[in-house]
Parts: C-alpha cells; sequence; structure tokens
C-alpha cells in the first residue's frame, strides 16, 4: 500500500487542458445551429460502437481516458448502453455483417441523438472502401452529426470532435427544443 | 541438394529471403499421410487458405504453413475445378478447423470428413454459393441480406441457461458475440461467433498494387501495424529477390519492439483495471501515452503506421533521437519495475489473477496456442529465437516463459517481455548500422510467391503473397495468431464464473479485425 500511494504521490497530475470544438468538422446543417460551448450543464453519456475498424481507433478511444486527456473530468463517461447514451461514437468502415448491429443500436438510442463518426474509415470507408463486404462511410448507414478524420485521429482531435457535436446540443436545449 | 523435410517423403523448394521457408506442392491425396508425419515430428500449424487458380487454367488451391524445427513448408495443393475438395486435417491439427470453415466461405473449397460444416465468416453480407475470393466474384457486388441462421451448440440440463453477449459489447471492445452456458455463475460452455468485421481485406489486395497494398497490411489489425508491415514487407521482399539495408533491418526491429512494449503497457493496465485496481490503469496509461507521443515524435505516428515499408523504412530517427528514446524508455522501464512489485503485492489483485482462466501446457501443446499467450502456457515459441533473422540474428532473445498457463501467467509473460523489449531496442538504437532506410524495389514482374512471418506483439504473424503473371496481386493471405488463440479462450473460460470473462478475455487480448479480414 506504501509503494501504491507513493506512487501516486510522485505521479502528481498529468492531465492536460481540453481541445476547443472545432466546426470544420461539423457534417449535418440543420443541426448546425448556435455554436455555443455552454454545454456541460450535465454529464455526457457515450455509447462507442465499432462497426469494422481496424482496431487501431479503438487504441485512441482508449487512450482517451488515459491520465492526460481524463475524459471523465469534462463530464463525458462512456456507458454500457445505448438507451443510456446520448452520443454514439462509431468507429467504420462498417462491414455489412456490423450493419443491423449499428442500425439497431442507434434505433435504441433515446432521441435527441449524436452520432460522431471516428478515422478516416468512419467518415469514407478509408482503404477499406465500399466492396461486397463493407457499406464504408458511417453516414452510409445512420445520420452522422460529426466526422473526425485521421488514421487514427489522435484522442484530442476525437475529444474535439465530441465538443463539437456537443455544442448544438446544448444550442437546441437553450432554445427549448430539447428534452 | 537434400533438403530438411526428405523424412516427410516431399521435395520442398527453399524459397526466396532470409526466412527459412520451403514450398511444396502436395497431391490432395497425399495430404493426410503428410500432415500425420509432420504431427508426429511436432510440427505446428500456423494457417490454412485457400485459392482460386482458374485464371492460371487449373482449378483451385489449398495451402496448409506448417512450422517444423526447421522452419516453415508451405503446402500447395492442386484442387479439381469441378468438386474443389481436399481431406480436412482439423483432427490432428484442430485449429484448421475455423480455418477450413473459412476457406470454404471464401473460395468454396471443401474440407472431406469434417466434423463441422458450419459457415464460419459468412453472415449475411453474401448468400451460400457465392465466394468472394474467386476471380469471378465481383468485389464490388451487393446482395440483399439473407437471413443470418446460425446453429448453436445446445448445452442440455436442469439449471443451465444461455446467456448471449455481443456483437455490440459494454466496453471499448471489437465486436464479437459470444454464447455462454451458465449453471449458477458457473461457465459450462463458451461458443464463439467472429466475423463481424469481415470487410473483404483479401479481395481488396487483389485491386491493390503490390507496393499500395502495403498501407492495407499495416491496417489488418491496427495495433499491430508493424508486425503485418514487415511481414507484408518481407514476403514481397522475399518475392523480389532483394535484401533490406542493415539500418533499415535494426530499426523495423526497434519499431517492432515499441509496439510491443506499447500493447503490453496498454493490457497490463486494463488486467489491473478488471481487478478493480484503477490504479495500475492510470500508471501504465500514464506510461503507454509518453511512449506514443515519443513514437510520433521520432517516427511520425503514434502506433508506427506505415513507418515499415516494401525495401526498408519510412525515416530516419538520426542518432540524437536514438539516445532520446533510450533515456525516455530506460524511465518507463523504472516505474515499470516499481509497478510490478505493487502487483504482485496486491493480495486483491493477485486473488484474481491466479487460476483463473487456466489453459495447461498440454491442452496448450495440443490445440497449438501461440504467441504470447502459448509462452504463458508452456509453448516456448518466439519466432525472434527461434528463426531468428535480420536484425535479431545474435542478439540471443530470451524467450519468456511461465507454465501454469492462468491470467496470472500471462501478466508475468508480458512484464518479462517489457524488459526484453527495452534490452532489445537499447542494443538496436545503441548500434545502428550506418547505411540506406530504403530500396527502390521494382514491380514484380512475373509469377512468384513469397512470405513473412514475424512474431508480432500477440503472436506470429504470417503472410503469403502470389503474383500473377502480369506482376498483379494474384492472392495475399493475411494470417493473425489469435485463429489458433479463440479456440483456447473458450476452453480457459470452462469452470469459471461469468464475471471473471472480461479478466481472462483480456488477458488474451485476441484480435477480431485480424482474424475476421
Ligand atoms: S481510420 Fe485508420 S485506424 Fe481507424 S479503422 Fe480505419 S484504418 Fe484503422
Amino acid at each position: 500500500m506504501y509503494r501504491l500511494l507513493k506512487q501516486i504521490a510522485k505521479t502528481g497530475i498529468v492531465t492536460e487542458p481540453a481541445p476547443e470544438a472545432d466546426e470544420s468538422l461539423r457534417l449535418l446543417a440543420q443541426r448546425l445551429q448556435d455554436a455555443v460551448l455552454g454545454h456541460f450543464g450535465r454529464s455526457l453519456a457515450v455509447r462507442h460502437v465499432d462497426a469494422g475498424s481496424c482496431n487501431g481507433c479503438e487504441l485512441e478511444i482508449h487512450a482517451c481516458n488515459s491520465p492526460h486527456y481524463n475524459l471523465e473530468r469534462l463530464g463525458i463517461r462512456f456507458v454500457a448502453s445505448p438507451r443510456h447514451a446520448d452520443l454514439l461514437l462509431v468507429t467504420g468502415p462498417v462491414s455489412r455483417h456490423m450493419e443491423t448491429a449499428l442500425r439497431r443500436t442507434y434505433e435504441a438510442t433515446p432521441e435527441p441523438k449524436l452520432v460522431v463518426a471516428i478515422g478516416d474509415c468512419g467518415c469514407s470507408g478509408g482503404i477499406f472502401g465500399e466492396s461486397y463486404a463493407s457499406r464504408g462511410a458511417v453516414s452510409n448507414v445512420i445520420p452522422v452529426d460529426v466526422a473526425v478524420p485521421g488514421c487514427p485521429p489522435a484522442p484530442a482531435a476525437i475529444i474535439q470532435g465530441m465538443l463539437t457535436a456537443v455544442s448544438s446540443t446544448s444550442a437546441r436545449r437553450s432554445s427549448g427544443a430539447s428534452r | 541438394m537434400t533438403h530438411p523435410f526428405a523424412t516427410l517423403g516431399i521435395e520442398a523448394q527453399r524459397l526466396p529471403g532470409a526466412l527459412p521457408a520451403w514450398h511444396a506442392p502436395v497431391a490432395p491425396g497425399a495430404l493426410r499421410a503428410l500432415a500425420e508425419k509432420a504431427k508426429a515430428r511436432q510440427a505446428r500449424l500456423v494457417a490454412l487458405w485457400a485459392s482460386d487458380e482458374t485464371p492460371r487454367g487449373a482449378g483451385y488451391g489449398l495451402h496448409v504453413a506448417l512450422a517444423l524445427r526447421e522452419g516453415l513448408l508451405w503446402i500447395g495443393v492442386p484442387l479439381e475445378r469441378e468438386h474443389p475438395r481436399y481431406p480436412g486435417i482439423a483432427d490432428l491439427f484442430p485449429a484448421a478447423a475455423r480455418m477450413q470453415r473459412a476457406a470454404y466461405d471464401l473460395v468454396g473449397v471443401h474440407a472431406q470428413d469434417s466434423p463441422d460444416h458450419r459457415k464460419w465468416l459468412r453472415h449475411a453480407a453474401w448468400p451460400g454459393g457465392q465466394f468472394p475470393l474467386r476471380k469471378d466474384f465481383d468485389a464490388g457486388a451487393r446482395f440483399e441480406a439473407s437471413e443470418d441462421r446460425y446453429p448453436f451448440v445446445r448445452v442440455e440440463g436442469e439449471g443451465v441457461h444461455e446467456i448471449p453477449v455481443g456483437p455490440v459489447h459494454a466496453g471499448t471492445i471489437e465486436p464479437g458475440h459470444f454464447r455462454f452456458s451458465i449453471v449458477g455463475e458457473k461457465i459450462l460452455k463458451l461458443e464463439e461467433r467472429l466475423g463481424y468485421k469481415h470487410k473483404g481485406i483479401e479481395k481488396r489486395f487483389e485491386g491493390m498494387t503490390a507496393l499500395d497494398a502495403a498501407r492495407l497490411a499495416g491496417r489488418v489489425s491496427g495495433d499491430s501495424t508493424v508486425a503485418y508491415a514487415w511481414a507484408y514487407a518481407m514476403a514481397l521482399e522475399a518475392l523480389l529477390g532483394v535484401e533490406v539495408p542493415p539500418r533499415a533491418a535494426a530499426l523495423r526491429g526497434v519499431a517492432l519492439e515499441l509496439e510491443r512494449v506499447a500493447n503490453h503497457l496498454g493490457d497490463l493496465g486494463y488486467l489491473g483495471n478488471d481487478v478493480g485496481l484503477s490504479f495500475g490503469f492510470f500508471q501504465f496509461w500514464r506510461l503507454k501515452e509518453d511512449l506514443l507521443r515519443l513514437n510520433c515524435e521520432l517516427f511520425g505516428h503514434r502506433y508506427l503506421m506505415d513507418y515499415v515499408v516494401p525495401g526498408g523504412v519510412a525515416g530516419d530517427p538520426g542518432a540524437a533521437a536514438c539516445v532520446r528514446l533510450i533515456d525516455a524508455l530506460a524511465a518507463i522501464e523504472r516505474e515499470i519495475g516499481e509497478l510490478r512489485t505493487i502487483y504482485d503485492e496486491h493480495a486483491g489483485a493477485q486473488d484474481r489473477f491466479i487460476m483463473t482462466g487456466q489453459v495447461t501446457p498440454e491442452l496448450a501443446a495440443a490445440l497449438d496456442l501461440t504467441g504470447l499467450a502459448g509462452r504463458a502456457s508452456g509453448q516456448e515459441h518466439d519466432l525472434r529465437a527461434a528463426h531468428p533473422i535480420a536484425p535479431y540474428r545474435g542478439l540471443e532473445v530470451r524467450v519468456s516463459g511461465h507454465i501454469r498457463g492462468d491470467v496470472a501467467a500471462r501478466v508475468s509473460v508480458r512484464f518479462e517481455e517489457l524488459a526484453e523489449s527495452f534490452r532489445l531496442i537499447r542494443a538496436l538504437a545503441d548500434a545502428l548500422p550506418p547505411g540506406e532506410l530504403r530500396l527502390a524495389l521494382e514491380r514484380p514482374g512475373a509469377a512468384r510467391r513469397g512470405c513473412g512471418w514475424v512474431e508480432g506483439w500477440r503472436g506470429e504473424v504470417f503472410i503469403a503473397l502470389e503474383t500473377g503473371a502480369e506482376g498483379a496481386l494474384h492472392r495475399v493471405h493475411v494470417h493473425d495468431p489469435s485463429w489458433q488463440n479463440w479456440p483456447l479462450l473458450e476452453r480457459a473460460v470452462l469452470g469459471n464464473i461469468v464475471p471473471d470473462f472480461p479478466l481472462i478475455n483480456k488477458s488474451f487480448n485476441l484480435s477480431y479485425s485480424g482474424h475476421d479480414l
């Protein structure tokens, strides 16, 4: 126990400041309301869906929870069920074998919901493209709010993508259109 | 010249390249006898796949890669055009069972006398009777989603019930389906169903040039991008008869070991987390992040994607960077030393690790458990030591091993391999040979074959490459060690309780993407 506490004390706090939202990542114009970042009135529940990635994007999603980024401090937490989620974080390309599961997960997520597509593959199908086995971009299967390019996108870019998506929700909420 | 496989009764031809690898054509009728003899000589099955040879005026091909003491033996079995079939070998090499099913789904070659003919990689994306890796199959074809029926094996009995899990999981992990049959909390049976991530990688290769395809190879399983990119480059370089400059080989070694370190750090963090030691998660992931940032600075990518390229490597970190790398790793290594003591002395963690998810050495040997998990169950195979090619020649890689085969053993092997990787990186980065980084490669001109075989962090990654007459990619087979190890996970969980499944699963950390292709 002593060693453990010593290690904690020695490590200190390594968490870095959060990135800003990036409007250039926004896809759906109708959701582009007022991009105000007054969004942390309550915490954001995120459900990750791997719809066919190479697992590279997942590595960076994991890294978002590491102490340097410490996602939870921003009020963003990963939840185990789509029914508890405000936002789906989807990596792709969407394999045809995951198409139904992705669609069902989307349907099970309560409105209003946000979708952030992660990685070059999530954005466009990437190197895997569209084929007999791949539907390519996430937006070919479900509506996407924000798409974050990169192979894989770095944790800061992923967090930025989520913040960008959320800024529209808070805008809607302030205009009274949301829950 | 007498070749090393005379006792197997075959004529094998040495494949080009540094890897000790041979190719031998074998008639379908002779396959069983050969497989039996090889098994008697303790051969391990590395991979089994099929190809369409009809454009070459033949029928189909079955391919079997075996690991023997001397090296790798790639057996090519010509199958007839009309009813392509061959005698199955899953009774001798159990890991062949799923590979045979996949070979049917993708190429339509049939394993006779096989107890299990259920589909494996095919779900609903294409109908039975269509085979994506046949040459006349249109890569862009789109079929109406058919109904995806899959007969799971049922366990009957009083108080037995089933829990289906997935394909979408609760945490950030890749999709797959697990069906547990349980009594109370105890697992009586686990049946895996994979293939959800099948995205047509092998078909995609066939539309690419041999050089472009390297990027795709590096994305078969993103966590093993260096191992795959290197295996692909090795296969292509062998096929072209070129040898990469020593400086490039050394830097490849550094990259492969950095990949091992990054993955082991991440896994050790999660293994702590899964037993309620979130301290471990934060500590190991802090170290991992430090390493990823250093990777990015020195090699241009956090995970080293596209660093290994056919002909060499994509960049030179330079002498000053090597010194920084060595210093940074020394700091990480010191911290790992402390963390290991904390893990070892933490009664709660050890209580969960020890005797959980056990695979005995006997079972591991019978089912060809490989890689890191194999080494934790007494299977001390490591290509870096068994067949050291540049840059491992002369480095005398120490193979870590354990015999208990439980979660604790897989944790311990990771710690030991970290120490060995640090030593190897130091040795390589400290004495980088001078010279070029990359050779310009020509397009392959004729029909040839080559293979690459690399000990990635998870286990041995194997790539078999065949070019056609014009140098186009005729067949690229990529094989992840998870093929061997997934069936063992089904065994490792037996008698354990359901809440321990995530821990056991994590301790193997197998690939879905690399398996589903
Ligand atoms: S974007 Fe890159 S890392 Fe992400 S799934 Fe695609 S290939 Fe893998």
